[in-house]
């Protein structure tokens, strides 16, 4: 490691694919012991990013070093202190748990009693062992994801790259896959972390990257980057019949900014401060004007909010259409 | 699952040279897909029924017809049937491979601080063994069929060897194949069709004189033609000539032009971008 203590450093990364422009420029850095977040839609560039760092892709132009290693030049060290799992579960089928974890010790050039040991740790600590001896195709979704996490461990890389580690998996699976990997991090390893999940990157990461078009188009931790879009407010719709104009003079006086009114929907967006003292202040005005409402909530941004302000998209829209199309969608779906 | 998770370097890699890994990691490798025979029998089931087919249908169906071999069709038939057999059952290695690929597991061992030619190695290794055993069990219906050879000790380890040898050079073939189409269904396909004309205009089923001049040319050079005749040589313990060396020149021809290439797009390749 260099004393610098950054674990992972890209730097202006281009890669092409025919006429499609996976990559440019995209630089990242990760702090040793820390996760990166690489957040971005389908088709953002995540996973070439990924494959360039461990070795699998070269980049057109631009430099990466992991573990203070160049990736290119000094590929061969670099993938002895890398771990590798993705969204593919990227294990043999015909063969059990036990089976796979040992050869991949062996490939990772573990003495054969160690490649053994470390198999059965491993098998115990993943809550495997009693599926080991069976073959992995009959393993549940979850059960590969764990199997494929744990082979990437096998020789306690200092550094990890995880490619959409929970696309797939049901939301036990998810919180399952969450927990382990919060408590490698506490160990002391270095993850980046690829997702389309803005839950899950916001509950993992240390520090976020919003990828899109194969650049990274803002940086920094969750909050952060919630603070870019704004703070806190207030949203309230008023009951059918309601007086939507005796609402907003009840409450634009604790306002911090204009207020956004949907009429049709009966809709206020109010942005405020110190929300949750003033909230029953707010509460009895809107008592007192007489206005009945159907919904009344305090909320902050999320990371959809910053993603939809970033990139005009949501997040979570599928690869290969048009923002317009998406942007056409949304309505429909509003109105 | 325990409470903690240990990341210590505990482990501790072995130190060794480049080719001792590259053959370590290979039979690690090997290993796995050997492993797989057990696991996926109907593999193994259906590339032995496809050659006893074969058998059945040429030694009953046009063997009567077939003139001109010189001995006995059934004798004349099975350095033809072993020869197909272990071609066709190279096709193998290139699914395997098609299907690592599709699978997202050559990621994995790209990833690892593996030997780069152990993928193939390994399982071309795993395929040369697979391709003896569905021999072994062709020369048993052989001999039920009638088939009696008579070659001497070195013309039987002649006759391996040419078999380990065609085995060994066409898998070559095949990983190139499917790492070049990168799915299951095309490296069947793409695996099969050049096998064909090469196996059946060649002196697999029938001698080539009666083949018109322009046919007789190519299947006289081509390797199956001449592998095929140092087999039948060396089992029915006849003058071999020059076919055997020219069997073995074809054949580390192919492994010359086909492993480096296999090698190189093995380090290229990218199942997904």
């Amino acid at each position: 490691m260099p004393p610098t203590g950054i674990a992972i450093q890209a730097e202006a990364l281009h890669k092409h694919f025919g006429k499609t422009q996976a990559l440019c420029g995209l630089s990242i850095s990760v702090a040793e012991g820390t996760i990166l977040g690489l957040l971005g839609p389908n088709g953002a560039g995540k996973t070439t990013a990924v494959r360039i760092l461990t070795t699998l892709l070269r980049p057109d132009s631009g430099q990466a070093r992991v573990a203070g290693l160049d990736v290119v030049r000094d590929a061969d060290r670099v993938r002895s202190l890398i771990g590798l799992a993705g969204q593919y579960a990227a294990v043999d089928e015909y063969l059990t748990g036990r089976e796979n974890l040992e050869m991949f010790g062996r490939l990772y050039h573990l003495p054969a009693g160690e490649a053994r040991r470390r198999a059965d740790r491993l098998l115990e600590q993943f809550d495997l062992t009693e599926a080991a001896a069976r073959p992995v195709k009959t393993y549940s979704g979850g059960m590969r994801r764990r199997l494929d996490l744990a082979a990437s461990l096998v020789i306690s890389p200092p550094v990890l790259f995880l490619d959409e580690p929970t696309t797939g998996l049901d939301p036990r699976g998810r919180l399952a896959m969450w927990d382990i990997i919060a408590r490698l991090v506490a160990s002391g390893t270095t993850v980046l972390l690829t997702t389309q999940y803005l839950d899950e990157a916001d509950r993992l990461a240390d520090q976020i990257a919003v990828v899109d078009h194969g650049k990274v188009i803002a940086s920094g931790t969750a909050d952060e980057l919630k603070a870019q879009v704004g703070g806190e407010r207030l949203e309230l719709t008023v009951a059918r019949g309601g007086d939507l104009d005796a609402a907003l003079q009840a409450v634009s006086r604790y306002g911090t900014g204009e207020p956004k009114v949907d009429r049709a929907l009966r809709h206020i967006v109010l942005p405020v401060t110190s929300g949750a003292q003033r909230l029953p202040d707010m509460v009895r005005d809107l008592d007192a004007a007489g206005v009945r409402l159907d919904d009344l909530a305090l909320r902050h941004p999320t990371l959809d909010d910053v993603f939809l302000a970033l990139t005009g998209h949501a997040a979570e829209a599928e690869d290969g259409e048009q923002p317009a199309s998406r942007r056409g969608r949304r309505q429909r779906e509003v109105a | 699952m325990s409470a903690h998770l240990e990341t210590g370097a505990e482990q501790r890699p072995l130190r060794r040279g480049r080719l001792q890994w590259a053959l370590a990691d290979a039979w690690v490798l090997a290993r796995r897909n050997l492993l797989h025979i057990p696991r996926v029998p109907e593999l193994l089931v259906f590339s032995t029924i496809q050659p006893i087919m074969f058998v059945l249908l040429f030694r009953y169906v046009f063997g009567g017809a077939i003139r001109g071999t010189g001995t006995s069709y059934v004798n004349f038939l099975m350095a033809g049937i072993f020869v197909q057999t272990v071609a066709f059952g190279s096709v193998i290695t290139g699914i395997g491979l098609a299907e690592d690929l599709q699978r997202g597991i050559v990621d994995r061992f790209r990833s690892l601080p593996m030997s780069h030619s152990a993928v193939l190695t390994g399982r071309t290794i795993a395929d040369l063994v697979r391709n003896m055993f569905t021999v072994a069990v062709m020369l048993a219906v052989g001999l039920l069929v009638g088939f009696r050879p008579h070659g001497s000790v070195l013309g039987w380890i002649g006759a391996v060897g040419i078999l380990l040898l065609i085995s060994f050079s066409f898998s070559w073939i095949a990983a190139v194949v499917g790492l070049s189409v990168r799915s299951v269904e095309a490296a069947q396909s793409a695996g099969f069709i050049w096998l064909f004309p090469l196996t059946f205009a060649s002196s697999a089923f029938v001698p080539t004189s009666t083949m018109p001049g322009w046919l007789q040319a190519f299947a006289d050079h081509q390797p199956i033609t001449l592998a095929v005749n140092a087999e039948r040589a060396l089992l029915l313990g006849l003058p071999v000539g020059s076919n055997g060396w020219q069997a073995v020149a074809w054949c580390a021809g192919i492994l010359a032009v086909f492993v480096p290439l296999a090698v190189s797009l093995y380090r290229r390749v990218a199942a997904r971008s």
